[in-house]
């Protein structure tokens, strides 16, 4: 017993060792953000500034189209996760509940479409999109969403056919419910946690997302937020402006961290169940 | 009796298909048409302001004798040397988190916080904390070590190790999230067993532990290669136009690069395709590998 109580302390120990490290650069970076702009250069580093300003925040916002940054950010992930969650959860009850023919032929050539890597897929997409002149909208960025997301398929099937008995739905069916009653008064609500965790894991996707938003979104009042950062890059650097990216850094930070406060549980759930990574 | 049945059956399949119907078009519409696109454009020279002129190989010629080709390759795979490191990291660190005492879910939080922060922002915290004169890190150095550290991004030979060390930082919580599930599905009357034969802490380590969680490895592994294969956000902002010496630039950067800054769709197209079959490859020989390390029960 007494060894045991050893070991928790060593590991605590060594396991805080390791957390300054993984923390340090956040509070560098909420310090700098907090700090004016002749006093960042000083040297040895000053972790507290003297003085704090807000200034920095306020300027990023009113300044720069941060804020368009992040409402178009917000569109995008508002939209794509209702619609594309609620299309994802009506195949995965159809795929995971029901036989019917072409079925495993369907759901096989889904599944395949998750070994082709976005590369590849993103020139013709592109063109595609510029035909239709979506190019510098939000579209391209939401449309393909609508159609649902093959992984959140396959993690609430596996949810489903565990969690529902097929009693269930037999007896709802004798009870005379119609087959989309059956859905959203019975399916539905079974689901909400694989949803929640799929959700969680949607959301984090969606608002960090770059390569995507990089490629579409020229004007700057249409670009997210991930891109408006990163092109603040060349305007702020270029002056050696840290405190001004830093606190824009956090802003972009902000959503996802409340989101994952909220949602802990699911997120950590859903990483080590499907194991899918950002 | 019977022709009530089948028409609530013929009811129900409209509904089923109508439910699939989604997610099907949307692999035709966003899959299988832009790749059948794609292998078109990739046997054309294409700027998309002209018609596509036909060249056939040539593509596929020219990236054979594009040096950045080899050279974003190089990187590419250099970066992997993150996976095994990561690895052992994570794996490590769940050990020491499979226990239960206070404050164990906050350091878990704390682990996990930079796989869940938006990659644009970790990229440019760490270009600030890499900042040869005023970083946090060469300061560290300095205080504590009396080192002077090197122009991490400025460098050519310090580009991918600084990308390495912030793959790291960014990347062990995942995985450490994986491995402890992994631990918490190997039973204890193992560990009681070996404990019985007197296995210390290294033999439970090395003959338990790590053997029962070669699913674990097996999946970070295959999907290390494969994230690593297609990385790009950190390095666009890190790197900036590849990094000194084309150092940092990875296969994505190129053809992206080639794509959307100088509209050679064709080649970009070509690029983008050996960058698949190579993936495909890759992870199609470690599926076959696995049946001799992986263990299954």
């Amino acid at each position: 017993m007494k060894r045991e109580k050893m070991t928790d302390l060593w590991s605590l120990l060594l396991l805080l060792c390791g957390s300054i490290f993984m923390i340090a650069p956040f509070i560098w970076t909420i310090s700098t953000s907090l700090k004016d702009r002749r006093n960042v250069f000083e040297i040895p580093p000053q972790w507290i500034p003297d003085p704090i300003t807000f200034d920095n925040y306020a300027k990023v916002w009113l300044e720069s189209p941060l804020l368009h940054g992040f409402m178009n950010s917000l569109i995008i992930v508002v939209i794509v996760l209702t619609i594309g969650m609620l299309v994802s959860a009506m195949s995965a009850y159809a795929f995971g509940k029901f036989e019917f023919p072409y079925k495993g032929m369907l759901f096989m050539g889904l599944l395949g479409t998750m070994m082709i890597p976005y590369s590849v897929v993103m020139i013709p997409q592109y063109i595609g999109f510029s035909r239709l002149d979506w190019v510098d909208t939000l579209l391209p960025l939401i449309v393909p969403g609508l159609f649902g997301n093959i992984v959140v398929i396959f993690f609430i099937r596996q949810y489903m056919q565990s969690a529902m008995p097929t009693e269930l739905i037999e007896a709802a069916k004798i009870d005379g419910c119609s087959f989309p009653g059956i859905f959203f008064k019975i399916a539905l609500p079974i689901m909400k946690p694989a949803l929640a965790a799929q959700a969680a894991l949607g959301f984090m996707g969606i608002w960090n997302d770059f390569l995507g938003p990089l490629i579409y979104l020229h004007t700057p009042e249409k670009q997210t937020i991930q891109v408006l950062i990163a092109s603040m890059q060349a305007m702020y650097i270029g002056q050696s402006d840290y405190p001004m990216i830093m606190a824009a850094a956090i802003i972009a930070m902000v959503p996802v961290i409340i989101v994952f406060f909220f949602c802990q549980r699911y997120f950590i759930e859903s990483m080590a169940i499907s194991g899918i990574k950002g | 009796m019977g022709t009530k049945l089948g028409g609530y059956r013929r009811r129900e399949l409209a509904w089923l298909y109508l439910f699939v119907a989604p997610p099907v078009l949307g692999f035709l519409l966003f899959g299988l048409v832009p790749i059948l696109f794609s292998i078109y454009i990739s046997f054309h020279k294409w700027d998309m302001l002209t018609d596509p002129q036909w060249s056939g190989l040539g593509n596929y010629k020219d990236l054979l004798k594009d040096e950045k080709v080899f050279k974003s390759l190089y990187n590419t795979i250099y970066l992997m040397i993150g996976i095994p490191l990561g690895m052992i990291l994570s794996m490590l660190l769940a050990i020491l988190m499979n226990r239960k005492f206070a404050g164990i879910s906050f350091m878990r939080t704390i682990y996990y916080l930079p796989v869940i922060s938006p990659i644009i922002a970790v990229s440019l915290l760490w270009q600030w904390i890499l900042n040869q004169d005023y970083g946090l890190l060469n300061n560290f150095l300095w205080e504590t070590f009396g080192i002077t550290g090197p122009n991490w991004l400025g460098k050519p030979e310090w580009v991918k190790p600084s990308l390495i060390l912030i793959g790291l930082w960014s990347g062990i919580g995942g995985n450490m999230v994986l491995y402890l599930a992994g631990l918490q599905s190997i039973s204890s009357t193992y560990y009681e067993a070996a404990e019985i034969d007197g296995a210390g802490a290294w033999h439970k380590l090395t003959r338990i532990t790590i053997p029962l969680l070669t699913p674990i490895h097996f999946f970070v592994v295959v999907m290390g290669i494969i994230g690593a294969f297609q990385s790009f956000s950190q390095i666009y902002v890190l790197a900036v136009d590849g990094g000194p010496e084309y150092s940092g630039a990875t296969v994505v950067y190129y053809i992206f690069q080639h794509a959307f800054e100088y509209f050679n769709m064709g080649y970009a197209s070509a690029v983008a395709w050996v960058l698949g079959i190579l993936i495909f490859i890759v992870t199609l020989i470690q599926f076959k590998l696995s049946n001799r390390w992986v263990y299954q029960d």
